[in-house]
């Protein structure tokens, strides 16, 4: 008998996922269409011995949790658009001084206020690039109740172990509808723990890490001398501000990067749906995803041979995978509520190999299965399709 | 009796698409609660979204359940198999999605139907009048209206529902929920009368195929 099925709600379940993460610290500003999350965990994070933060915006909201993350806490925020535009500065400096956190983002329409109450996917691309100056990002994007718990325990992994801040890009219908979910039980999750520094706290301010080999943050107030800067610093001297030796900086800069791009073979995850034999794919993530997914299933059903790749790691982009459906299939077809923002990504990565066919929405309606189906019609006229 | 109940498990597997509407304040979001959790306590497959922000304060608000024996794809609720209205607002937005054989029901008291619908099964109950009536008290007209819904379409077996409705409301409220569901299911026995026979041949879930 398996556990107990719950209708939980997907901003819910990522609050639960923190929790099971071990997550004991959040400090946000409620903002539709997030603020369940929040309101949960001010109520949960108190029963399991952790802390709850309003704060007065969310630049404050960003700096709390990189604040309670260096004192060893794993921590916390969750907004939405013009929040998560507000949090880009504190973001950078997170990733500047290897600060473990996660984000999480429910995507509404946009810019500014924008649509606040619908859904939207127009912060892909801000979740890559919102911060400035050379950085890299984890991003990842759940398309059902189950994965906005089990892609945030994935988060709080990915950012421990890579010592970044992670961006779970959720949505507006994905976080405020309810589905059966039966949780996995607390075995069933890895989570990572926050280690110990590799080194004796006198080596610490001369041992490197390298990108087989990132020494995790100690927590302030340790036996280790910790100094998180934003300014560059010498990545062979933690923490040591350094502006003025190009050769640091470029250092420092390859390495963020490299830190990740490195292992992005472990970090990708994507889902492949009928992809053996299919001529044309779709490439869609998060809500749209869900559409996407009755499609393949309706043409296959007809023996139109039709696949799609979902990524549910927005960043790294999952280039490989999309290589190799280029070399397969004849056409991909991009829907997504934004206009060309990952298409462009899967263009390079298709580099004409194949035709890229993009459909964006920015009303803050989903993308329906019928949108859908009428591209894929155009992409086999000369099949009888059934109505 | 219609639909899922008694037609084997083959039909109870195929997503049925639920649509509740009415306007903001009339508990709609409560009625599909209750839906959504009998379901999800039966351990069906089950997707819950609502109309969120100006609509739920006033205007025509709805929310949507889909119920189903396998993983549920598209979370695009377009042509419901049951719509329940009970507004007049929400019946003009709302009442044509539903799909040609689909269960229409309404709050008769409330709403007058347009002439355009014919190819769905109308079913018309006064249920805020008839909780005022015989509860003495409207509010709990959305409860009135789910033992209808699920008296006429036979979605769940309606003891899980009636479970459900114990398990959601607080418990000074219970048994006045308790005793709307149950006015509920009684009212949908009173519809139709001798042409009940017809109701299951043109039953949505039977439509579907």
């Amino acid at each position: 008998m398996p556990a107990e099925q719950l209708l939980l709600q997907g901003n819910e379940a990522c609050a639960e996922g923190a929790i099971a993460a071990g997550a004991r610290f959040f400090a946000g500003y409620p903002i539709t269409p997030s603020t369940e999350i929040a309101e949960v965990l001010s109520r949960r994070l108190p029963e399991v011995g952790g802390h709850f933060m309003q704060m007065e915006d969310e630049i404050a909201s960003m700096a709390a949790v990189i604040g309670a993350s260096l004192a060893g806490t794993k921590a916390l925020t969750a907004t939405s658009g013009p929040g998560f535009s507000l949090m880009q500065e504190n973001i950078g400096y997170a990733s500047m001084a290897q600060v473990p956190c996660v984000v999480i983002n429910v995507m509404r329409g946009g810019p500014s206020t924008g649509l606040p109450t619908d859904p939207a996917q127009g912060d892909v691309m801000q979740a890559r690039w919102g911060t400035h100056g050379e950085h890299s990002v984890i991003a990842l994007a759940p398309n059902s109740v189950l994965e906005c718990y089990t892609l945030t325990v994935e988060a709080f992994n990915l950012s421990e172990q890579y010592r970044t801040p992670v961006i779970v890009l959720s949505d507006a219908l994905i976080g405020h509808m309810r589905e059966a979910v039966t949780l996995p039980a607390a075995d069933e999750m890895r989570v990572a723990q926050r280690g110990e520094p590799f080194c004796e706290p006198e080596e610490y301010d001369t041992t490197a890490s390298t990108v087989d080999r990132i020494i995790p943050a100690p927590p302030l107030g340790s036996r280790y001398k910790v100094h998180a800067t934003g300014l560059v610093y010498d990545r062979r001297h933690w923490g040591r501000p350094d502006t003025s030796d190009p050769g640091v900086a470029q250092d420092l800069g390859d390495y963020l990067r490299e830190k990740i791009y490195h292992h992005r073979d472990s970090i990708v995850r994507v889902e492949a749906v009928e992809m053996d034999d299919a001529e044309v794919a779709i490439f869609a993530y998060g809500s749209v995803s869900r559409s996407a997914r009755a499609v393949v299933r309706w043409a296959r059903a007809q023996g139109v041979p039709l696949g799609m790749i979902r990524p549910l790691t927005l960043w790294p982009f999952p280039t490989e995978a999309v290589e190799l459906m280029a070399d397969k299939v004849r056409a991909v077809i991009v829907p997504e509520m934004n206009i060309k923002q990952m298409s462009w990504e899967v263009r390079a990565a298709v580099a004409g190999r194949a035709e890229v066919v993009d459909y964006g929405r920015v009303d803050g309606r989903l993308i329906t299965p019928n949108e859908i189906r009428a591209l894929v019609r155009h992409e086999f006229p000369l099949h009888g399709w059934e109505e | 009796m219609v639909a899922v109940k008694g037609q084997g498990e083959e039909k109870a597997a195929a997503p049925v698409e639920v649509r509740f509407s009415g306007s903001g304040g009339q508990g709609i979001l409560l009625a599909a609660a209750v839906v959504a959790e009998a379901a999800t306590a039966l351990g069906k497959h089950v997707v819950a979204t609502q109309s969120y922000g100006p609509a739920a304060r006033g205007g025509a608000s709805k929310a949507e359940v889909i119920v189903s024996g396998q993983p549920i794809d598209s979370l695009e609720v377009e042509s419901p198999a049951i719509t329940l209205c009970l507004s007049q607002e929400a019946f003009n937005v709302y009442a044509a999605d539903t799909r040609p054989g689909g269960l229409l029901v309404y709050d008769a008291g409330l709403v007058t139907p347009g002439a355009s619908l014919c190819d769905r099964d109308l079913c018309a109950i006064p249920f805020t009048h008839e909780t005022t009536a015989r509860l003495k008290r409207a509010v709990v007209a959305n409860i009135v209206a789910v033992g209808a819904l699920i008296e006429l379409s036979g979605l769940l077996p309606a003891e899980a529902v009636e479970a459900a409705v114990v398990a959601r409301i607080p418990e000074r409220f219970r048994q006045l929920n308790i005793e709307a569901y149950r006015l509920g299911r009684e009212l949908a026995g009173m519809v139709g009368g001798g042409d009940r026979a017809s109701w299951d041949r043109r039953s949505p879930l039977s439509a579907r195929g």
